[in-house]
């Protein structure tokens, strides 16, 4: 556990880091329904409607759109809107809406998989199911949060296809590429998009003590690199303060992504 | 002159059941299930059923006792407990014979497909991915209709998700069908229920039909979610739901769900959960639910 005694002056940890990188995916988004899956994102969209993107619209993860920002897992006080399931589907169609989902596997081509590993008839390890992967990526902005980075999650191909990459929804047709939007991967160890060559996956920023070699090397394809990789931006130390103090006083983010 | 009265027992609603039909069960995941109806289901004879939900420990209690011949889901989860463990391993040890696995968008067009007597609805959900891969059935059509840049798009034409039967579970009802949720979210059972040629409500508690509205606190119209007109069996069942939420009348049983998923994993402690949780009636459950319960307390 990371010491939260004093806000300005303590290392910054990379959870916090990936907080600010996953506050960035969603600071160009006006208006729009922010829907983390995870803790994370949960933390990372909260730090942009504190900070860069007051616009964005939250909710409990249950029903509720929240006009406050409320610490991870506390109670929201003012209500300013209903979003039952059956109105989740509606703004997936809509299109006003980010979600940010989380990913067993991510292929070169930045398709994603919470479904099954291995034969989809008998998979050797059954997850989740599809859930809404398939209708959110040709629907609406889609990103991924993977808080363990590894050759494990991103393979050449994954088993299964449930988030749908560019490349596929293309070849699918202009129904399904119209607003196929995956806008960001955010992991442990760096940023990445799917603007590399031919729809694939490119290393946009590694984090802080992280080098490109790292991420190729827990990466089980080639990344797309466009000339030399940034380092993923520190959060200010008025992030830190809202991450610490408001948000995560409870430093949760340690527990996903250990320092 | 009132309308009929569709007061049934729980086993009154099962018998209406039979071998291979299509049941749809309405909630979400952990929450708001039919829970005493499954577990009716789990003490039946009955075999070879298809059945169609946002899974949670439906699926999984319905899979383990090998209920289901088909299972159309777009996920099934315990939420607390990501993976619904006798789902993994009924799927890891391939017993139930035919998957359907959805996006969860794509379930509710079914069902809305089925509620509006239709063939099936368009939409975008499926494209580009393997859900249309595993499901060969499932068909794309072409809108007639260009779009401003000339384009005719293909979209995925969701087939109706038709039901023999529906099964819900709300927080009241009156004894001719209608019923109310008092909790934060409707789900989709009036859509389960509009979607199947018979539906069967259960409820903590059967109230007169005023009483569904007013009373010491009244309920908003809005949360009349079931019209008798869609219902043909209404049974009370107390902690129904259980160990799904049921809001504002319980929340998720958390330490029951984790002893039920420890109990998953192991063959001889899945025995010993199954003869004192399922071995009796629904009264026989919740008087071993209290009894673990003042277990874990004393």
């Amino acid at each position: 556990m990371v010491s939260t005694g004093s806000t300005t002056g303590s290392e910054v940890t990379r959870a916090e880091v990936c907080a600010a990188a996953i506050a960035d995916a969603f600071k160009d988004d006006g208006e729009i329904f922010a829907s983390p899956m995870g803790m994370l994102p949960m933390l990372g969209v909260r730090l942009a409607k504190l900070t860069s993107n007051p616009d964005l619209v939250i909710s409990d993860g249950e029903s509720l759109f929240l006009a406050g920002v409320p610490p991870l897992f506390a109670k929201g006080d003012v209500v300013e809107g209903w979003i039952p399931f059956r109105k989740v589907f509606d703004v997936v169609a809509y299109g006003k809406r980010h979600v940010m989902m989380g990913a067993t596997q991510v292929d070169r081509h930045g398709n994603q998989n919470i479904s099954a590993i291995g034969p989809f008839d008998r998979p050797t390890r059954q997850l989740l199911g599809s859930r809404g992967a398939p209708g959110n990526t040709v629907n609406n902005r889609t990103s991924y949060w993977v808080p363990k980075h590894s050759s494990r999650v991103f393979v050449e191909q994954v088993d299964t296809v449930s988030g749908v990459g560019p490349k596929r929804a293309k070849e699918a047709g202009p129904a399904a590429s119209r607003y196929n939007d995956i806008h960001r991967i955010v992991t442990n160890l760096a940023v990445l998009d799917v603007g590399g060559p031919d729809d694939t996956v490119r290393l946009l920023s590694v984090h802080p003590g992280v080098s490109v070699e790292d991420v190729q090397q827990a990466t089980g394809f080639e990344l797309a690199v466009d000339g030399p990789v940034e380092t993923t931006r520190e959060p200010s130390s008025s992030e830190l303060v809202i991450i610490r103090e408001m948000l995560d006083p409870k430093t949760l983010r340690e527990r996903e992504v250990p320092s | 002159m009132k309308p009929r009265d569709k007061q049934l027992t729980i086993d009154e609603v099962v018998a209406q059941i039979e071998d291979g039909m299509t049941v749809g069960i309405g909630g979400w995941g952990p929450r708001r299930k039919p829970m005493a109806l499954v577990r009716a289901i789990l003490r039946s004879d009955l075999k070879d059923l298809t059945i169609v939900s946002w899974g949670g420990a439906d699926v999984g209690l319905l899979a383990r006792a090998g209920k289901i011949r088909k299972l159309v889901y777009a996920f099934v989860s315990l939420d607390s407990i990501p993976l619904e463990p006798n789902f993994l391993r009924a799927r890891q040890d391939g017993t139930i014979p035919e998957i359907v696995e959805l996006d969860e968008g794509m379930f509710q067009t079914g069902l809305y497909a089925a509620a509006q007597r239709l063939p099936f609805l368009p939409m975008r959900a499926g494209l580009g991915s393997d859900v249309l891969v595993n499901n060969p059935q499932i068909a794309t059509v072409t809108s007639p209709y260009a779009d401003p840049d000339g384009v005719f798009e293909e979209l995925t034409a969701v087939p109706a998700l038709r039901l023999d039967v529906a099964l819900v579970h709300l927080n009241r009802a009156d004894v001719h069908g209608n019923a109310t949720y008092l909790g934060p979210d409707p789900y989709f059972d009036d859509l389960f229920c509009m979607a199947a040629d018979k539906a069967f409500v259960s409820c903590e508690q059967i109230l007169d039909t005023a009483g569904l509205t007013a009373g010491p606190e009244p309920t908003p119209v809005q949360r009349l979610l079931v019209s008798r007109m869609m219902v043909a069996g209404v049974v009370e069942t107390p902690n129904g739901a259980h160990f799904t939420t049921c809001t504002p009348d319980y929340e998720r049983d958390e330490k029951f769900q984790k002893h039920y998923a420890a109990a998953a994993a192991d063959d001889e402690a899945w025995a010993a959960f199954e003869e004192r949780f399922l071995s009796g009636d629904e009264d026989a459950y919740q008087a071993a639910v209290a009894a673990f319960h003042s277990e874990q307390e004393g």
